[in-house]
Parts: structure tokens; sequence; C-alpha cells
């Protein structure tokens, strides 16, 4: 019997994902190795602070990240910029303050900013919000060793853009690979060497995108390594709980169970 | 209580009887808890416990996180957002909520198919299993407006697609359309009652759970053999049974064990394979999803939905006939809530007097084509309605009912089953050996 529960609870766990899958466009999209990927994963800082200046630098220019507070960057295990660092971090920003119903320069508590472009979405859960990976066959299965796909996403599509660019009503739209429709209303914006990265890392196009789609991931799930611990210590917990169930268990049955040894 | 011979709760000391005789509460856990359970249950007999242990899950993770979330179209998103970032374990409370409805519905499938599997539902147990389809209606009810919740884009465009299926009932559709969004569209009015109800239904789920338990500890529990307990005297029926304490509450806590070790794995290393990530977009009523597809476990169910559009010549005909009163809209949602009608049926659609798969050669074959079916329906839901899909979905539909409408009335009557044991004891013995401690059912406290 459970053989046959595991194939059932394996089968819809694939079948769910299956309702994952995405429309239209959806060319290859690259599996990048994120550090924070699997179970003993983890966000590599250097990287998150990398993102954090892509985005400030390029992305900011149209987006905002308005569920992410400016406290959250000296938070242990996202960019971890010192208390110091996030408090300039955080004035070089301006919000604006009904209290004084005037701009001001942003403090840790405050939020990002919302996007300044219309129609831009917001940021701050992208990488929670795509799929990256539906095979084979639209049914999700791959989503299981691969992950969501989320963060590979967001860079393989900032990074599959063409020359091609058509009109319509007034609007530009940028040929995408992997965008659904294959047309964005956002331009191409990363090229390589669009930074200069404070830690003298090389900016090809490859490692901008990846960064930035680092950076993303951990503002849509900045709890995520708190969320793996969690889930190692219960696994723990419980594995010793069952291991004691089961000998206890067959210790109970085993004067009913004269066949079966102990 | 129970209809099997057992021990009943005597009190002994004197605060004992003197509570007895005021509230004979310690006998009704006592009787409860070492009620006669046959001993030759299998490992399929361990989803009511976890059904139990999610029901109990879901409703403690969700009062806290009912104290962090805020019911309003411009704050719902917002306040997930601030449960995962800001509260403590908030984020672990969230995953532990959103996949606990999974959970449930694999238990809930699963037994479900063991009580189809093993005839639970037939004659005396026919009210456990119409109150068990009523639980899994509510658990329907919950799990929809749960989702609806966190006001993502699949939450808002599912609310509206299912609670537009009201809208397809002629004459009154489009008044309860109005009545259960609670104005034109799905909007503040719909998310602040579905807060309201989805706290409310869990302990309807509660209560009936507990008529649930309280019918079969009448009746007494089925077994995989079918074969009834021996209940002339209490040394016979002993040799049938063990009390459900310590014996099967151990043992089913061994399977919730190992469950759990999923289930935490799943929550802690990828709590959102099981989630769409457009609910992550912030709902937006000017742009519709390219396909709005609802939860994993009501997918079986929508593909039947949508396998009756217009193109089904049994569709035209009813169409034509009823004077275009049953559109095709109309007839996916009969369909689909006829789907589960039939269920709630079976005990008077299955005519054999066998009650086990175990023995019925023919109806084996048809129980694992309907198995299948369901995982093939469930597919057929996920996918957009083009191409082959809704002929698949329409095959499918066509398995489901033709089950419950004319396999199994059939079978009861052509079938030649095979013999059963004369006792529980018999098969018990039959795999384990006759054990010389078989019969001496007194609990080891």
């Amino acid at each position: 019997m459970f053989k046959k529960l595991t194939i059932t609870a394996l089968t819809a766990l694939t079948l769910g994902a299956g309702s994952a899958q995405a429309a239209g466009g959806g060319g290859h999209v690259t599996d990048f190795d994120f550090p924070f990927e699997g179970p003993f994963g983890t966000y590599d800082q250097a990287q998150l602070q990398r993102g954090l200046q892509v985005f400030t630098e390029i992305c900011s220019a149209c987006h905002g990240l308005e569920l992410l507070p400016f406290r959250a960057l000296s938070e242990p295990g996202g960019p971890a910029l010192s208390e110091q660092a996030m408090r300039e971090y955080a004035a070089s920003w301006e919000v604006f303050d009904e209290e004084i119903d005037d701009w001001r320069p942003a403090k840790p508590v405050d939020y990002f900013p919302a996007g300044t472009y219309p129609g831009a979405p917001d940021l701050t859960v992208m990488a929670k919000a795509r799929s990256g990976f539906h095979g084979p066959n639209g049914l999700g299965l791959n989503q299981l060793f691969k992950g969501i796909g989320g963060p590979e996403y967001i860079a393989t599509y900032l990074l599959s853009f063409s020359d091609e660019t058509k009109e319509e009503a007034g609007t530009f739209y940028y040929y995408n690979e992997v965008f659904p429709d294959n047309w964005s209303a956002m331009a191409p914006a990363i090229y390589g060497d669009d930074v200069d990265y404070a830690d003298g890392t090389e900016a090809t196009a490859e490692q901008v995108a990846q960064d930035v789609a680092a950076f993303l991931m951990w503002s849509a799930e900045p709890k995520l390594m708190q969320r793996k611990q969690a889930g190692f210590i219960s696994i723990g917990i419980l594995l010793a709980l069952t291991v004691l169930l089961y000998f206890t268990n067959k210790r109970l049955w085993a004067p009913y169970k004269p066949k079966k040894e102990i | 209580m129970s209809g099997i011979p057992h021990d009943h709760y005597e009190p002994k000391s004197g605060p004992e009887k003197w509570l007895d005789r005021r509230l004979p509460i310690v006998g009704l856990i006592y009787d409860t808890l070492m009620i006669p359970t046959p001993k030759n249950l299998n490992w399929m007999w361990i989803w009511g416990i976890v059904l139990f242990f999610a029901l109990v899950l879901q409703i403690v993770t969700g009062i806290v996180l009912a104290m962090h979330y805020v019911p309003h179209v411009s704050l719902a998103f917002e306040s997930v957002e601030h449960i995962m970032r800001d509260v403590n374990g908030g984020h672990f409370l969230r995953y532990l909520h959103s996949n606990g409805a999974s959970l449930f519905f694999i238990a809930v499938y699963l037994h479900i198919f063991r009580g189809i599997y093993y005839g639970s539902y037939k004659s005396p147990r026919e009210v456990t299993w119409i109150i068990g389809i009523l639980i899994y209606l509510a658990m329907m009810a919950t799990a929809f407006m749960g989702y609806v919740l966190p006001w993502g884009q699949m939450s808002f465009w599912g609310a509206t697609v299912i609670t537009g299926l009201f809208g397809a009932i002629p004459f009154v559709g489009d008044a309860l359309l109005t009545w259960l969004q609670g104005g034109p569209a799905v909007g503040n009015p719909t998310l602040t009652r579905f807060f309201s109800l989805h706290y409310l239904l869990p302990f309807v789920i509660l209560g009936l759970s507990i008529v649930h338990v309280w019918a079969f500890h009448t009746t007494g529990n089925n077994n995989p053999t079918g074969v009834e307990v021996r209940r002339t005297s209490k040394e016979e029926a002993e040799k049938d049974t063990l009390p459900f304490w310590p014996y099967f509450v151990i043992k089913d806590l061994f399977a919730l064990g190992i469950i759990m070790i999923v289930f935490f794995a799943v929550v802690g290393f990828m709590p959102n394979y099981l989630g769409h990530p457009d609910n992550y977009i912030p709902a937006d009523p000017m742009v519709t999803p390219t396909h709005i597809v609802p939860e994993w476990y009501f997918l079986p169910f929508y593909a039947i939905l949508r396998a009756f559009d217009g193109d089904v010549w049994l569709v035209q005909i009813l169409d034509w006939m009823s004077f275009g009163v049953i559109d095709a809209k109309f007839f996916g949602v009969i369909a689909m809530f006829g789907s589960i009608i039939v269920m709630a049926l079976l005990p008077w659609l299955d005519t054999s007097n066998v009650r086990s798969g175990r023995y019925r050669p023919m109806f084996k074959i048809a129980f694992w084509v309907f198995f299948i079916d369901f995982f093939v329906l469930m597919w057929a839901g996920a996918m957009p309605a083009e191409g082959i899909y809704p002929t698949i979905a329409l095959i499918g539909s066509a398995v489901w009912f033709a089950y419950f409408l004319v396999v199994l009335p059939v079978l009861g009557v052509i079938e030649k089953p095979l013999p059963q044991p004369e006792t529980i004891e018999e098969d018990f013995n039959a795999h384990y050996g006759e054990g010389a401690a078989s019969g001496n059912a007194t609990p080891a406290e």
C-alpha cells in the first residue's frame, strides 16, 4: 500500500505543478546555478549586494520595490549591509512624507518607493510570480529538481532581447524570446558593463542579470534561509519521533503477529 | 456507545463516582479511546488521524495568521507579505497553512478512495459516508475561500470564475451571484465575507467530524475484509478486535510521522511548488491571466465543469429540449456538482452485497480505472481548454459518471464474488499466524 501511496502522492504533486505552466512565447529558460538552490542552498551576501547595486543603478529608474523596507537590507541572511551603510543607502532615496507634506530622505523604517514608470510592475515578489520550468509536456515535473525557476526566468528574460521592435498605438514593444507573446514593453536594459561593481567583479551581461535576479529572489523571499533551517530542525525531530514510534509499534503488536519476527 | 460488546468505564474512587453521576465525560473518553477496532486494519486506515491532524494544524496556524491578516482589497496582499517578512515565524506559519491545505486534500482523497475500494459506504455505514461527503464539500468551500484571501491574481480570477458558476443557474443565477459576491463583481465585500466564512467553516468541519466519528463508532469500523466483527459475546468480539488505544493510536502516529517528514520537507524546501506563481501578482480586475487554473485539488472537478461545452451533442440536445434553460454553462455546473452528488449516492448505487473490493474481481478492475480516471481528469483540468484536452476531459467525465451510474449498479448483478473469510480473526491469522495472544485484548497500559 505504501508504494501505491507514494506514487499517488508524487502524481498529485507533479500534476499539481502542471497548473504552474505559462502561456505563449516561452522560449527556453536557462537553468542558471544560483547559490540559494536546493535544501542546503544559501544566499551569497556579495551577490545580493551586487544585485542591489544593479537594481539601484538600472532597474529602479522605472520599477519599485514597494514591499521591501530599507531596514531589511541590514538583516542577516540578506545583503546584510552594516547599520551605517544601510542608513546611508536609505538616505540616498527620497520618499514622500504625508505628515510634512513634502519629500525627505528615506529612513530605515521607510519602504522603497513605487515605480516611477507607468505600467512597470513592482519587483518585490516578482521572483516568485514567475516560473521558468514547466516541462515535461507542461506537467511541471522538472520543478521538483530545478526549482520553480522564477530567478532563472528573470535572468534569462534580461538576456533574451533581440534588436527587433514594433510600435503599436504609440507604445514601443521589444522582441524577447522568453516573454509571453514575445513582445515586451520593457526596453533591453542589460548589455554588459552596465555597472561598475564595488567588489571588482567583472560586470558581464550574464553576471549582471544573475546578480539582480538573485537580489530579487531575496527581496521576494527574505526568510528563505530561516525557512530551510526550520525545515531541517522539524525533519530531525520528526525523524527521531518516527523511529521511536516504529519500534514502539512493532513491540506493541508483536504478541499478535507471531509469524513476523521482531 | 458501540454496538460491539466491550468493557466500559467503571468509576472506582469517590471523586470519580461523584463526577460520573453528574457528567460521564471520563466514560465517554474511555469508551471512545478503547473502542474495539478490527485488528486487520491495513495502512490505508491511517488517513483519519492524518485528517484530524491536518484540521487541527489548519485551525491553529489559521488563527495566528488571522491575527496579522487584513481582509481589505488594498491591504490583503500587503498584509500577507507583512506576515512573510515581519511576523516572527510568520513565513513558516503561512507556508504550513497553504501547504496544509494540500496535505488535507491528499489525505481526504486517499481516505475516500479507501472507503470506495473497501465498500466502507455500504450498510450500515451510509450516514458516516454522507457526513464524510458533507465534510469534503465544506473542505472545498473553505479551501476555495482561503485561496482568495491573499488577493493575488489567481485569488481574484478564481473567485470570479467560481462564483460565476452560480450565475449560470437559470432564473435565480444573477440574484444569487450578486448575493454571493456582495455586489456587481468580486470586490471588497466578497473578500470580507470569504474571510469571515473561511474562519467559520473549519469549525463546522470539526463539528461534522465529531458526528462522523460518532457514526462509525456506533456501527464499528469497516475493515479490509468487509466482514463484520462478531458481536454475540465480548469474548468473540475480542478475537476480532483490539482496542483503539494503544494499538491503533501508535500505529497511526507512526504513519503520521512519516507523512509529516514529507510534509515538512515540502514546507521547508519547496513551499511554493504546489501554488501558482500568478498568485504573487496583486489582484488586478483589469488584467485577466492567460490561464485561470484552480489549486490542484479542484482540477478533476474543474475538468468535468469545462468538459461539457456547446460542441457536445448531449449538451446540444438538452439545450434544445429545455428551450435553452439548460445551456452549456449550466450543464457544466450540473455535471460538476453531479459528479460529487453521485459519490454521496454510492451506498445505493452499488448493488453488490459484498462489501470489500478484495473479493470482487470485476469491481477491482473498475475501481482502478476509476482511480486512474481521477488523475487523468486532474491533468486535463490543468491544461488549457484547447486542442485534445477537452476531448480527454469529456472521456474522463464519461468514465467518472459511468463508474457510478452504470458499472456499480450492473456489477452487483453480474459479478461472481470470491469466497470471503468467515471472520476477521481468520483473515488476520492467515497473515500473521495464530498467536497465543490473540483473543487476549487487554490493553498494555
